[in-house]
């Protein structure tokens, strides 16, 4: 392709317009340390982390910046976690939408209500939802806060990688602009292309998995009326959308409604205005006023690459997995890939840690990966059932459900995106029996309050040691790591969530806030050791 | 561990009163109330194990227990 054409979307915001770069006047191939390929959640988280960690990163994207639509909706508490240490959860926070009632029917009954009752002492709710186009925006306000103070990021919009090249050290990039096509060479070339991922296909590498026959209507609705906040689930709905429908709110009076419409449609025709209203109004009633604000039909798979990393090019993102959308696994999964991926690049590229090390987010997110397709395919099987004696199953559930708490157990329309433990992780160091299995070696923290704020917010982005009724120094040095000591108060939510039954607790936390090891007391040369098998140094 | 040495003690009735439970059903509805009785009952025993036993000695009734 000799020019750029037409953008493929519109967009929601403008964040990073198209300017000349000195690198596309240079002779020779600027070389860089790390390119980051798509400005979607994944590629501004991505470079977002490496940038506050001094690491200096360019990212492309062949627009603008956010695309327009709701997309992806639901952030998960380990999102936001992970985004309050990129310095963006307040904004996102603030104008996201907290729900705890839900609501699941069958036809047209009402079997029953939950109340999602959130663990208490936790800085951030189990999730928000918000629209992409805003939580893409928020990581951008952040990026602009780290380049303020000197973050090394630059964001190049109408950069469309066209070819790479790798090589044993570096990648080559073919790249095309408003101004024609330069090339650039980098140390690290991070995917972050999407689902469609013009870089896998460049690299002609696989990405099998599971096709699920079906397509989805979102209708986002405006609507004026007070209408509670609650997530409704229909099974096989009374109003014929299909298998299942889906009711939830967004921010700015916006209610989602996901229609499943089998395999074999018109989707020209379902796209029609008069034809989304007809099913709208089914649903919500006819003296209900809304107007449609954004609507698509979407299908999707279950499936993964082989590997997420080849040579010098990492895979992060639905570029390396894609999930059925039921449980919000897709961008809570790429998030939880960056926070993996970012800490471990830093390390190799300052010559602390060896290469291997990124051989751990290969094996740890593919765990990951595995997990979440997992559980989104246990979802949309219930959800979609597969034979007549698992439809005869699925509905025995829904019936029992109405009158017997323990059937509820079983309705399985998306189960809440929890973050992976990396249970058998080659960065894991030892584990200790009289304490609680939640915070055991590969867990992500759990959060807990502490004096001034809370535990997570304590830890910062490099190793910390916590400890809990032990003393240890203000902070270690050990391989080329200065790791500081944090001491808490034995709480009930640190008791709970950390101490157990033992005497004292002192954890080796990692940058990413996985656990890594924990002892009943501290031991500076233990403490070293699991710091170098964290590392990949061991 | 499941149970498979007779364990009912009065099975003649048992098994009436089984049969009779789909009285006046059609064949549907008598699939229906067959899946939801797995349920209720695999509710009951919960244990993990002595589900697996179960399910792999329903699918292959000629193996034995593992």
């Amino acid at each position: 392709m000799n020019d750029l054409g037409p953008e493929r979307y519109k967009l929601a915001f403008r964040l990073y317009p198209y300017a000349r770069s000195p690198d596309q006047d240079a002779p020779t191939p600027t070389r860089h340390k790390v390119i980051v390929a798509g400005g979607g959640p994944v590629g501004l988280a991505t470079a977002l982390d490496l940038g506050r960690r001094g690491v200096p990163v360019v990212l492309l994207d062949d627009h603008e910046g956010a695309g327009l639509g709701s997309r992806a909706l639901c952030f998960a508490k380990r999102t936001l976690e992970i985004c309050d240490r990129l310095g963006a959860a307040g904004p996102m926070l603030e104008k996201g939408v907290q729900w705890n009632v839900g609501k699941v029917f069958h036809d047209d009954r009402l079997l029953y209500e939950f109340n999602l009752l959130p663990e208490g002492g936790h800085a951030f709710p189990a999730f928000i939802n918000l629209q992409q186009p805003w939580f893409e925006k928020f990581l951008h306000d952040a990026i602009l806060a780290a380049q303020a103070e000197g973050a090394p990021i630059e964001l190049r919009g109408r950069n469309r990688v066209d070819a790479v090249t790798p090589s044993a050290d570096h990648v080559t990039l073919d790249i095309m602009t408003p101004d024609g096509p330069y090339q650039l060479k980098a140390d690290w070339l991070i995917a972050c292309d999407g689902a469609r991922s013009p870089l896998r296909g460049m690299l002609g590498l696989s990405f099998d998995g599971r096709v699920f026959e079906d397509n989805f209507l979102i209708a986002d609705v405006k609507m004026k009326a007070d209408f509670p906040t609650e997530r409704w689930f229909w099974f096989e709905p009374h109003f014929k959308s299909g298998d299942s429908a889906l009711l939830h709110k967004q921010p700015d009076d916006i209610w989602r409604i996901d229609f499943q419409l089998g395999w074999n449609i018109d989707r020209a025709k379902e796209l029609e205005p008069a034809n989304i209203r007809a099913r709208v109004d089914a649903m919500l009633g006819p003296d209900v006023d809304y107007e449609l604000d954004w609507c698509s039909i979407y299908t999707f798979q279950c499936r993964r690459m082989d590997r997420f990393r080849h040579g010098r090019v990492l895979f992060a993102g639905d570029s390396a997995h894609q999930v059925s959308p039921f449980g919000a696994r897709g961008a809570n999964s790429g998030i939880q890939d960056v926070d993996n991926l970012a800490w471990k690049l830093a390390l190799v590229l300052d010559g602390t840690a060896p290469d291997s090390l990124l051989d751990s987010y290969d094996a740890e997110r593919v765990q990951g990966a595995d997990e979440n397709i997992l559980n989104s395919t246990r979802a949309t099987d219930f959800i979609t059932p597969k034979t007549p004696v698992s439809k005869i199953f699925r509905n025995a559930v829904l019936t029992l459900a109405e009158h017997l708490p323990f059937a509820r157990t079983l309705v399985n329309s998306g189960r809440l995106s929890l973050p992976c433990t990396y249970d058998g992780s080659a960065l894991n160091g030892p584990d200790h029996p009289d304490m609680p299995p939640r915070a055991r070696p590969g867990s992500p923290c759990p959060d807990a309050p502490v004096p001034g704020g809370w535990l997570l917010g304590h830890l910062g982005r490099t190793f910390t040691l916590l400890t809990v009724n032990q003393t240890a120094p203000d902070s270690l040095y050990a391989h080329g790591l200065t790791v500081p000591c944090l001491a808490v108060e034995a709480t009930p939510e640190i008791t709970a969530r950390y101490l157990g039954t033992a005497q004292g607790a002192v954890y080796l936390i990692r940058p990413d806030q996985h656990v890594a090891a924990r002892w009943d007391h501290f031991d500076e040369s233990a403490v070293a050791a699991a710091l170098a098998r964290a590392i990949g140094k061991a | 561990m499941l149970i498979t040495a007779p364990n009912l003690t009065r099975p003649d009735e048992t098994y009436q009163r089984l049969i009779a439970t789909h009285d006046g059903l059609t064949e549907a509805d008598s699939h229906a109330l067959n899946a939801r009785l797995v349920l209720i009952l695999m509710n009951h025993i919960g244990d993990q194990q002595v589900l697996d036993q179960a399910l792999r000695l329903a699918r292959d009734p000629g193996r034995a227990p593992d």
